[in-house]
Parts: structure tokens; C-alpha cells; sequence
């Protein structure tokens, strides 16, 4: 059997469905950053060596350079770019802005991700836990406590009104 | 003019900088983020071996496989390159020899990156290996063919400041040290990427991640053999530097020629592994340092000796040399002073700037060797720094002119904050406390090619509506540069920032910054950015003041108005003035320039360590060691910076932060080592850099001294917080367990190897047999004469 | 950018379909979560065709089962499932453990214990991309005829680098290889062969399908020990697993495995039979750890000296034993599982 070209895939992208035609072979983040322009999504390495390239399936932290689309079909898949909703920020994102948690900005789509599904799931962490969410993803700007004091941050925002 | 912080509405502000909406939102466009129309990827064949000559390089099969539109060799590009004048050592593709494992050899222009590799591995290279050398004492050695030129040795250094000798033996007290600090690399997140497109018109554009893209513009010149008016670089938001993209690399030579070749845009994005090939960071450095002292802890003299090995070529080395000796006599006062230096080329990949540029290791040997005479004099170690420190306004013996000096404050901070002299002698088992101290540049007081010419430019547009135009060379890397320009612009002209467009770091539209390395932009771009402001501000004055029969020195600039300063009420929105002032003489634009002081030494070296002004750094840091490993783990520091002013507070802690975490990294774990000429791990999972779970507590403590030639008295922050803390970890050690390791990175098997030493100690025994160069017995100044 | 190479991408939907899919086409291998493989691919470690994705076969409950009557855990379950499984909370905390030791939460979300059982030997002349192999001339593992670290060596020292799989030899695990031509049960301790290359007795066409942990008669206590130089990302350099059957206070029985200090995880049972009949204090502990290093022999071919990681495997098989046995970390040490907790 040759190797198709090209193949049909169907992806559910921050909430919108694509109908896509890509090589088999194409991870999801060449997939978002090639052929959906969704370029938030970056990499530093292609390796799952620093999670870089981090995405949520289903909510969960996910890298994007080792999945496969053909996999995903059928599940959400939350890129940084679906972080914000009409028009407005995530309270993460203007906790990072506000505490200058973002210094050269590479890493930061796939921390304010991480964060996300840690605050999803448990809305007020401790210290620890946020040290524990975020182990998967390398940063060398910060040093990571701007970041921590970030989530905290946004973390006793939810659920208060909004100003 | 300095302004008390009363008078201040945004400098000294931690307001949100800028760009930072663009990055939490993931539309900030790196370099590989951005794509063309019929683009096409490039890739780079590198050498596999550590030394060889090439005999040749057949491209046929290469070129003829289907998709490849282009194949280069060194002959394409033949013209020679570097960062100095001194040392245009490169090739953009070699021609005759490889240096190190991933020197550039051919490129390929593909309509996809999966027929790119293929096309490199059609790609045959015959070479003549050559046997490599891999270590500073066997590029010493010398034995088979010099690496560049007659000898392994591209630079030696050896000043003599007062007669060093006489004074060694006269001390009361001399202790000498060996230790060495392995290399390490600055692992930025963002991989290098560039990308070219040339216009019909035959005009060149590269964008790339670059730290200094007017150094590349100059060298797409030489090496393209083209006009710069038709060649426009734009620096992309870099995604980390730490001076790793401070350099001219080739792939942006080969992306711009693949492109002239192609007629299309091409793209070359480096991966993790040629990231580590492209290198430029910590020189490993083998140093000795020799000190007298009177009993009471007062140095009398110092030598110091450093051999670095500075990898496959030149690159920043030469300065790199000289920084491993420059900064010692701005942290303590030192009346007599012997440096001597050699870089050795070596089968590596070239080493470069990193974060502290020549001067972390230096000053992990300086800070561990005096925490030791401390103990043999029976002085604290806090006490033993006090004794030696120079006063502000003062020269060193090697010239350097100290402006302000926050050192002191800086010591206080951190020993009262951590307890240091009550808990050092009292700590748990396995754990201790260590200090140090350190200083650093606010930028390079001379520019890397030699001219006139000023450092750092801007150019102001106003808007008739209120908004400014802001126009700068430099990039932001991270460290918040934009921010910096933008709040020195709307503090002056009294608006917010909001009001201010930045365009930077674009060849064809920016006036000149040199770049955004040894921690030159907030303190040059700033003053050129507050030079531009005050320019346009004064013909904003003198139209209002027309229009308000007022005199103009009568005038402030405040909340988007220009009013009276004793009678606010009086006055103007800042777009009227400006209406009025475009009436009055057309656009209203504005420029400023910073050309630093004239503060070189005389003697020759002395460019490189003189800098307009100087921060200085005091840390401490606990350590918890575990006794059955080595393991060292550190839960809290305590770290105080000498700012000068900060502009933006939270930007220069997040500055301090990211400093302090890159140091542990530095200490405990990072290294780059070689094995059968390779590099042993270019990968993010092998090159150990400290992730979010050992992030220690910070105590960060600002120092504000208000410096007389900075930007409303700021100095630098992105660099000089590093310095201070490697050492401090080794000194911490030594509290903890009585072990002294010489050597960093600080391992785990080091530590338990050292608790198992008769010596207690892990570390070099000697430096190789040298022969410098005759002493240059240089002038000292006049305050030193006799001492 | 890395890529993977140019591949068929095939998706059966039910285990005799992937089985049989395997069977047919010589050039394919098995991928779950991917972690492993995908990597391992990009740098070209394998010369491979077709992936067979075992991601669209029918997912049942990870667990099944109780400690009392046995546990089955399938082997598509996730590793950050399983570290945080209740029913993995008793006698088999160990896998818990070690699944929550696994790399960082993004792998764990995505990889599988079935993967991780399987992890491929790594070496750091072998975890490289393919042009850092061929400059430093190609080993045995792939594309090459020696052994770079062993260089006399006939066969490859590749280091099993699963944190799980210590821990299922310790607690004496079974599981189901489900291939083309039938299904089998085998103990772990049947799984592994000491070689690097070949370095299990599954069939290139066998989808493990699930992972049997015996019935518990009595009270048992486990523990899995990970050294590695950072709390995250990194791979073992040394494991220590152990269970601990007792009965009335006193040990009666005495399990423990190691891994990464050979190409296959490495049984110290026979080892630790001095602890038997015993309630052991930290004494004992220390003096049958002593001599439990015994079969540790690591080469050059991970981070960190192996002189050291030779030196640590004492002390990590003393620090899960007095874990096990409910003993507190010892004064003024470090316990490498307690994270940095700040403010």
C-alpha cells in the first residue's frame, strides 16, 4: 500500500469544526500552525521536551507535536487563540498581562493553557498544585513565579464579579 | 535633570507593558510564525565532524531531486563574516575546513521540509577528518593543524596596574585558587528562524529573531555583496535571547541567499539540535585567582588568570576575554591589579555572550576564593566585602569609572532579610547559607565596529490627534524594552501609554540601536528616547507658550495637557499644542541620540569593561543538601539589585527573578559537554535547565540610586542579578557541608565525591603551563598612584 | 521543524483488526499515546511505514477489580488516570507512584501504561536524531554494528527506562498480549529479555490489552522510588519498586525490583529475603539494602555519572523499604518525592 498524500480530517478547534485535507503524517501542531494558521500554537523542540507546543484536548494538557489529528476527530481541541470569548480576555490572560507573567511570550500560550485546565478543575489550587500543573512546560524567561503569582492571581478573580 | 518620584506619573509605575496583551493572546508573530505566499523552507547540511578539511562537496543528486529549486556551497557565499571587525573568521557555508560537529557546509531551498532532508542526505562531502581539539589544554598542546591561523590561541590579554608582585609580597595574608565553570548555552524557547523574500525590484527583506539586527544588516552587506539601502532586516520578537541571538548566524546569510537565488520567500527555522550548534554562550573558563591582603581583610593586590575555550571561532571572544577581568576592581577596591587571559580555539561550537558576558565566571572564582580568606582571617564573610568596597564617584585602578553605587544597601538588604550572620552558624543538618556580590555594565561604553557615531537613536512623529509615533532600532526580547522606550516618551511628553505606536527594530524605518545585548537598551535607547521627547516637548512649549503669553520654562507637561506649573488651570490639550506647533512649522517630529562618555583607559584592552554606569548585586542563598546523595536543592534566596531607578518595577523584579532562576540552572545543573567530538546531549530532555517545581522562594529587593547619566537614574537589571548567585550556591555548600566545590556545574556525584575527599574539595588542581605575553605595565589614575 | 517520516496512519476498530493489520504489513508498529514513539520517530529511530493507532479500539474502565479479588487495569488506561485511581490507592500504590513520576502532566495526560510498560531502551548514543548518529557513526540499536558504550560488547546496552515496569515486577503483574494468531497471558517477569534491542517477548503483532495484579491475601504495602535530576520531564536513572506482604506485624514476604540500571527491569527479590519473618528496623533495612545493590550496573549511557547511580541504588532501595515498612525519611536528607513547596 503507498502512502496517501493527503487525507480527510475533521477537527473541532476551539469550538468550530474544520474540515481539513493534510498528510497523514502531519502532527496537530503542524496541522494548526500550517494549515489552519492558528500560529499561537508554538514549538521548542518537537520532542515533548518542553510542551512548548501545548494545546487542550477535552481540557487536558496536551502536546500538540506528539498527537495526531486523525486521532482527535471528534474531540475539542482549545488552542490560546479560544482562550478569550467574545471579544474579552480569559482572567488568566489579563492576570499574565497584569503581573508581567508573559516576558518573551513563547511559552506563555501553553502555560495560560495549563493554568486553564488546572483552574477548570480545581479553581482555587494551592501553590503546590500550580507548581505541579505547570512542571510540563519550560520557561526561561521568568524564573515561573510571576507566572505562579499569575494563576493565584486570576484564581481569586473567579467568581467575583467582574470590574 | 532628575525628577523626585513625586513628579512622576508613569516612570516608576509597574503599569502593563505594551506588548503584553499581544502575547497572553498568542498574536504576537515570532519569526516562524510568519509565512508568504509561495514560500519555500530552507535547510542547512552540518558538519559530523569535530575538525576536517573539506575536498568536496557534490551537490548533483541534490539538486536534481524533485521539489529542490536551489543548492549552496561555500563558494555561493564566499565572502568571510563576524560580530568584530577584529575577527571575520566565518563562513556562511565552509569552504575549506569544518570546526566544530554542525558547522554549516550546503544548503537547500525545498518546496517542503520533508524534501529539504532529503536533499541533504543527497548531499556527499568528502573531507579529511583532522584530529580534533576538544579541551583548553590540548588547544594548548598544539600538536596537528592550528584550528584558525599559526596557533590555537586567538587572543591573549596581560595588564599589570601598580606592581602586583611587590605587593604579594608585602600582604599579610595571600591565598590563590583554581576552579573552573563549565560552558552552558542560553536555551531560549524560541528556536532561531529567519525569513527573506525578495522584492521584483530586487530589494532583499529578512525578518529574523535577532537581538541585534543592525550587526546582521551589516553583514547581509559584506557577505551578499549588496547596498544596505537594498536590504531592509526586521528584527521578529525574539523569544528569548540571553544573547544567544546576538550574533550573525548563517542560515540568515543563507535564507537571504537562497531567496536572491530563488526569486521566492524562503523560510529557516533551526531545530532544537542546530539551536545548540549555533551556540555563542558561556565560555567554560579554567581561572586562577591570587590575592594579597593586610590582616584585617583589606586586599592589597590581586592576579588573575583566565583561559578560556572559546569553541570553532572568534565571535564576541575577544571581548569575552577581556571581561573575565574587568569587573573585579568595580566590586572591590583594588589597588594593585594583574590580569592575563587566553581564548584557545577548540572543535566546539563558538562561544559567545551569555546573560553576564564574560564576567559569571570570574566572578564565581573571585566570590568563592574570598569567602575562603574570610574564614582563614577569622572575618565574616559579609564583613570581609564591606572592607574592600569602592566609593561612588571614584576610577578603579584599570579605569573604570564608578558613578553610583548601591552595593552597600544592597548587602544590608539581603543579610537582614535572610538573617544571614545569626543563621549561617546555626543551620540544620544538610543545610546552609551562602553570599555573594556582584556588579555589572548598563551597556558597553564602545561600540563592536569602531565610529563616532551614536549608540542609540529615536525618532518621534506626533500625531495632530495626540498620538506619538515612537521609532527605535531596539527589539524587544523579553525584557520589556518596548515598555521602557514607550514610558520614557509619555513621561516626558505627559501623555499614557497608550497613546504611543512603537515601530522597532526595522532597518528601513527605525534610526539605529546597536541591539539589545550587554544590557545596553533601557539605559542608552532610553536616554536617546528621552532626548527625543524633551525635543519635541520643547517646540510643543514654545507654541503654547506663544499661545499662553507665559515664558516656556513656565510649562509642564501633565495628563495629556500642557499647562502652567503653578497655575494648572492654565494651559492646553496636548493635541491642541500640537495643532498649533504643525501649524506653526509643519509635522511635528523629534529626534535624540545617546552617544556614551569617552571613559576608555589609557591603555590598549581598555574599550572593553567601561560602561557609563554600573549595577551592582548582593544575594543570599539556603541550600538543603542531602547528605546520602549530593543532591542540592534551594528553597530561598534573597536578592538585591542596585537599579538605579526602576522604570517599571514589576519588569526589573521579573528581571531579578529570571535572573536568579537562570544562575540555579547555571549552579546545579546546566552544562555543555562533549564526547567523541560531539556535543554529549543538544536536546531540551539531556541539556538540564530547572523546572517550575524547583522554583525557590524570592525575597527581591530593589535598590534605587539614581543614577546622574541614566534615563531618570535608571541602570541596567537584565543581566547583573545572574552574577552574584552561582557563587552564593557554592558558598551555601560549603556552610551546609563543609565541602568546597571548585567546579560548576555543582552535581550531584561533585558533592558526594567531595564529602568522601580527604580535601574535602572537588575541583581543578592547576591551570596548564602558559606562556603570556610580556606584562603591559599600564598607567593607573591618579588616586591610586603609590597605593 | 522536526517532522515525522512520510507514513500510512491506520485506525482499526477492534483488537483483532489491529492484530491482524500488524500481521499484514511488515513495516508497521503500534501507537497509543505516542509519547514514546512519536519522538523516537522524528529522530528516525526506527525505519517505519505504517503506524497502527490503538486509539479508536473500544475503551472499557481503566480499572476493574479490587485489591482483594485482583485488579485489571487496561492498558490504554492514561498514566495521570492511574495516578490518581482510588483503586490504586492500597496495596498497589507503587504503580501510583510511578505513574505520577511519569515525565510531566502533558505526557501523563496522553501516554499509557501499556506504553509505558514498553518504553523503548534509551540511550544517550541512541535518543538523537539521525544526522547526531551518523556523525558519531551509527550502534547496533539502529543503522549500525557496535555498541558505543560497551564498544567490545555483542549486544546492546540500551537502559529500560519504564518507571512502571519495576513496580510490576515487584507486584508480581500478568498481562494480555492479544495477537493474530490468539491471546496470551504471561507474568511480567516473562515480558522482558536483557537485551536492548529485543528487549520483550511480545510478538511485533501482540496488542497488550491489559495488566493483571494478583488477588492480596492479607496487608500489603508498596513503594516506587525515581531518581532523575529534575522533579519533572526526565526519564529514571535508577527505580526502586517494592511490596511488602505482612502478616501480624512481621514480613512475609519481601518483593522489590529495579529499573534503569540494565536493558531490562531487574527482580532483587531473592535480595531482600533477609527482611522475611521480621518487623525491620531501619537497621535492617539498611544492611539488606546494602547488599540489594548487587545486580545495579549501570554504564555511561544516562545522565549523571554511573559511578553515582551505581552508589545511589542502595540508598534508593533503603529509602522505598522504609517507606514501605511505614518508617519516616531519615533525619537531615532530602526526600527526593517531597516537592519544593514555597510560601
Amino acid at each position: 500500500m503507498s502512502i496517501p498524500e493527503r487525507v480527510a480530517v475533521r477537527l473541532r478547534v476551539n469550538g468550530e469544526e474544520a474540515a481539513l485535507m493534510v498528510p497523514p503524517y502531519k502532527t496537530l501542531l503542524e496541522v494548526l500552525r500550517e494549515d489552519m494558521a492558528l500560529t499561537g500554537t508554538k514549538h521548542g523542540c518537537e520532542l515533548g521536551e518542553s510542551s512548548t507546543c501545548g494545546v487542550l484536548v477535552d481540557g487536558k494538557p496536551f502536546l500538540s507535536c506528539l498527537s495526531m489529528p486523525l486521532d482527535l476527530e471528534g474531540r475539542e481541541i482549545t488552542t490560546v487563540e479560544g482562550m478569550s470569548a467574545d471579544g474579552r480576555s480569559h482572567p488568566l490572560q489579563i492576570a499574565f498581562a497584569e503581573l508581567g507573567a508573559a516576558q518573551c511570550g513563547y511559552c506563555t500560550p501553553a502555560m495560560l493553557l495549563t493554568a486553564k485546565a488546572l483552574l477548570d478543575r480545581d479553581p482555587h489550587p494551592s501553590r503546590g498544585a500550580i507548581m505541579e500543573a505547570i512542571a510540563g512546560v519550560l520557561c526561561r524567561c521568568t524564573g515561573y513565579l510571576k507566572i505562579f503569582e499569575a494563576v493565584e492571581l486570576a484564581a481569586s478573580r473567579v467568581g467575583t464579579p467582574a470590574r | 535633570m532628575t525628577s523626585s518620584a513625586d513628579d512622576l506619573s508613569i516612570v516608576g509605575k509597574s503599569l502593563i507593558k505594551p506588548d503584553a496583551f499581544s502575547k497572553v493572546s498568542g498574536q504576537t508573530k515570532f519569526a516562524d510564525d510568519l509565512a508568504l505566499p509561495r514560500m519555500i523552507y530552507g535547510r542547512i547540511l552540518r558538519s559530523p565532524h569535530p575538525y576536517a578539511r573539506i575536498l568536496h562537496v557534490e551537490t548533483s543528486r541534490a539538486r536534481a531531486h524533485p521539489g529542490v529549486l536551489a543548492v549552496l556551497t561555500g563558494d555561493d557565499l564566499p565572502v568571510k563574516f563576524g560580530i568584530l571587525p577584529i575577527s571575520q573568521d566565518e563562513e556562511a557555508l565552509a569552504r575549506d575546513r569544518v570546526r566544530y560537529v554542525g558547522d554549516p557546509i550546503a544548503a537547500v531551498a525545498a518546496t517542503d521540509e520533508w524534501i529539504a532532508d532529503e536533499a541533504l542526505d543527497l548531499i556527499e562531502v568528502q573531507f579529511q577528518t583532522l584530529p580534533p581539539v576538544m579541551s583548553i589544554e590540548q588547544a594548548i598542546a598544539g600538536n596537528g593543524e592550528p584550528i584558525h591561523g599559526k596557533s590555537n590561541v586567538h587572543k591573549t590579554v596581560a595588564l599589570e596596574f601598580g606592581d602586583t608582585g611587590e605587593a604579594m609580597r608585602a600582604a599579610a595574608h595571600v591565598r590563590e585558587d583554581t576552579v573552573f565553570f563549565e560552558g552552558n548555552t542560553h536555551l531560549p524557547m524560541e528556536q532561531h528562524a529567519a525569513l527573506a523574500q525578495v522584492a521584483a525590484d530586487g530589494k532583499l527583506t529578512l525578518w529574523t529573531s535577532s537581538q541585534t539586527p543592525h550587526y546582521v544588516h551589516r553583514a547581509l552587506g559584506k557577505v551578499l555583496e549588496m547596498p544596505m539601502s537594498r536590504i531592509r532586516v526586521i528584527a521578529t520578537p525574539n523569544g528569548g535571547g540571553f544573547g544567544g541571538k546576538s550574533d550573525i548566524f548563517s542560515h540568515e546569510l543563507v535564507a537571504a541567499k537562497l531567496a536572491l537565488v530563488t526569486g521566492r520567500p524562503v523560510k529557516i527555522t533551526l531545530t532544537r539540535e542546530e539551536v545548540f550548534y549555533a551556540h555563542r554562550g558561556r565560555h567554560p573558563v579554567l581561572m586562577k585567582v591570587k590575592t594579597g591582603f593586610t590582616k584585617d581583610g583589606r586586599i592589597t593586590a590581586m592576579q588573575f588568570q583566565s583561559f578560556l575555550d572559546g569553541g570553532g571561532y572568534g565571535s564576541y571572544g575577544v571581548a569575552s576575554t577581556y571581561y573575565t577581568g574587568a569587573l573585579q576592581a568595580t566590586t572591590y577596591a583594588i589597588p594593585r591589579y594583574r590580569f592575563e587571559a587566553v581564548r584557545l580555539f577548540t572543535n566546539k561550537p563558538p562561544c559567545g555572550p551569555k546573560r553576564g558576558h564574560g564576567t559569571p565566571q570570574p566572578r564565581f572564582a573571585l566570590e568563592t576564593h574570598l569567602d575562603k580568606v574570610a574564614e582563614e582571617l577569622g572575618i565574616d564573610p559579609v564583613e570581609i566585602r564591606l572592607r574592600n568596597l569602592p566609593k561612588a564617584d571614584s576610577r578603579t585602578v584599570n579605569w573604570l569609572r564608578i558613578t553610583s553605587f548601591g552595593l552597600e544597601e544592597c548587602i544590608n538588604k539581603v543579610v537582614e532579610g535572610s538573617g544571614f550572620l545569626k543563621r549561617r552558624t546555626s543551620m540544620p543538618a544538610g543545610r546552609g547559607l551562602g553570599f555573594a556580590v556582584s556588579c555589572y555594565l548598563s551597556g558597553a561604553g564602545t561600540a563592536i565596529y569602531w565610529n563616532d557615531m551614536p549608540h542609540s537613536e529615536v525618532q518621534l512623529k506626533l500625531d495632530r490627534n495626540g498620538g506619538v509615533s515612537l521609532l527605535c532600532g531596539a527589539i524587544d526580547i523579553g525584557q520589556g524594552s518596548d515598555h521602557i522606550l514607550a514610558a520614557i516618551v509619555a513621561e516626558v511628553l505627559g501623555v499614557s501609554l497608550e497613546d504611543i505606536q512603537l515601530t522597532t527594530a526595522d532597518t528601513d524605518l527605525t534610526p539605529i540601536d546597536l541591539g539589545s545585548y550587554s544590557s545596553r537598551v533601557t539605559f542608552m535607547a532610553g536616554n536617546a528616547a528621552k532626548a527625543a521627547a524633551e525635543n519635541v516637548r520643547d517646540r510643543l512649549f514654545e507654541v503654547a507658550a506663544r499661545a499662553l503669553q507665559c515664558d516656556r520654562d513656565d510649562l509642564i507637561a501633565r495628563d495629556h495637557r500642557i499647562v502652567r506649573r503653578n497655575r494648572p488651570a492654565e494651559g492646553m490639550d496636548f493635541a491642541q499644542a500640537v495643532q498649533l506647533a504643525e501649524a506653526d512649522d509643519g509635522v511635528v517630529t523629534g529626534t535624540g541620540s545617546y552617544t556614551p562618555p569617552k571613559l576608555a583607559g589609557p591603555y590598549k584592552g581598555s574599550g572593553v569593561g567601561p560602561s557609563p554606569a554600573y549595577s551592582y548585586s548582593a544575594a543570599v542563598v539556603e541550600v538543603d543538601c542531602d547528605t546520602q546523595t549530593g543532591e542540592v536543592r534551594v528553597p530561598e534566596v534573597w536578592i538585591a539589585h542596585d537599579i538605579g531607578r526602576a522604570i517599571n518595577p514589576m519588569l526589573v523584579i521579573g528581571q531579578v527573578e529570571g535572573s536568579v532562576y537562570m544562575a540555579l540552572g547555571e549552579a546545579l545543573m546546566e552544562e555543555q559537554t562533549f564526547r567523541l567530538g560531539l556535543h554529549k546531549f543538544p536536546s531540551l530532555l539531556e541539556y538540564k535547565s530547572p523546572t517550575a517545581l524547583e522554583t525557590p522562594i524570592m525575597h527581591t529587593y530593589l535598590v534605587e540610586t539614581i543614577d546622574r547619566e541614566g534615563p531618570f537614574g535608571a541602570k541596567e537589571a537584565g543581566q547583573g542579578p545572574l552574577l552574584p548567585v552561582i557563587p552564593a550556591v557554592a558558598n551555601a555548600i560549603y556552610n551546609a557541608l563543609g565541602v568546597r566545590i571548585d567546579e560548576v556545574p555543582i552535581t550531584p556525584d561533585k558533592v558526594l565525591k567531595a564529602m568522601n575527599d580527604k580535601a574535602k574539595r572537588v575541583g581543578p588542581k592547576s591551570v596548564p603551563a602558559f606562556d603570556f605575553p610580556p606584562l603591559i605595565d599600564a598607567d593607573v589614575p591618579d588616586e591610586w598612584q603609590g597605593k | 521543524m522536526l517532522r515525522l517520516p512520510r507514513l500510512r496512519y491506520l485506525r482499526p476498530r477492534t483488537v483483532d483488526e489491529a492484530a491482524e493489520m500488524a500481521a499484514a504489513n511488515p513495516g508497521s508498529m503500534f501507537i497509543a499515546g505516542g509519547t514514546d514513539l512519536v519522538p523516537n520517530l522524528k529522530r528516525r529511530q526506527f525505519d517505519v511505514s505504517t503506524l497502527i493507532s490503538l486509539n479508536a479500539l473500544p475503551a472499557g474502565a481503566a480499572v476493574d477489580g479490587a485489591a482483594k479479588r485482583g485488579l485489571e487495569i487496561r492498558a490504554g488506561a492514561t498514566l495521570d488516570e492511574l495516578a490518581a485511581h482510588p483503586a490504586l490507592d492500597g496495596p498497589f500504590r507503587a504503580l501510583a507512584q510511578a505513574c505520577a513520576l511519569v515525565s510531566t502532566p502533558q505526557v501523563r495526560a496522553m501516554g499509557t501504561l501499556g506504553g509505558n510498560l514498553l518504553v523503548d531502551p534509551r540511550c544517550n548514543y541512541y535518543n538523537q536524531t539521525h544526522s547526531w548518529r551518523k556523525a558519531v557513526g551509527f550502534c547496533m540499536k539502529k543503522d549500525g554494528e557496535i555498541c558505543l558504550v560497551a564498544r567490545s560488547s555483542p549486544r546492546c546496552w540500551a537502559v529500560s527506562s519504564s518507571d512502571s515496569a519495576p513496580v510490576a515486577l515487584a507486584l508480581d503483574a500478568q498481562v494480555t498480549l492479544h495477537g493474530a494468531e490468539g491471546t496470551r497471558r504471561i507474568p511480567v517477569a516473562h515480558l522482558y529479555r536483557d537485551d536492548g534491542i529485543d528487549y520483550t517477548n511480545k510478538r511485533r503483532d501482540e496488542v497488550m490489552t491489559t495488566i493483571h495484579f494478583p488477588a492480596v491475601e492479607g496487608r500489603v504495602t508498596s513503594a516506587y522510588w525515581k531518581l532523575r535530576r529534575r522533579p519533572s520531564f526526565d526519564f529514571p536513572i535508577l527505580g526502586a519498586a517494592v511490596a511488602i506482604t505482612w502478616d501480624d506485624g512481621l514480613v512475609s514476604q519481601a518483593r522489590g525490583a529495579l529499573g534503569a540500571v540494565g536493558s531490562q527491569p531487574v527482580d532483587i527479590t531473592p535480595l531482600l529475603q533477609g527482611l522475611k519473618g521480621t518487623h525491620p528496623d531501619g537497621e535492617a533495612i539498611a544492611g539488606v539494602a546494602e547488599a540489594a545493590d548487587k545486580p545495579s550496573r549501570p554504564l555511561d549511557n544516562t545522565d549523571l555519572s554511573h559511578y553515582w547511580r551505581k552508589r545511589m541504588t542502595k540508598v534508593y532501595i533503603e529509602r522505598a523499604l522504609r517507606e514501605a515498612c511505614g518508617l519516616a525519611p531519615l533525619e537531615g536528607r532530602l526526600t527526593a518525592q517531597v516537592k519544593a513547596s514555597a510560601t
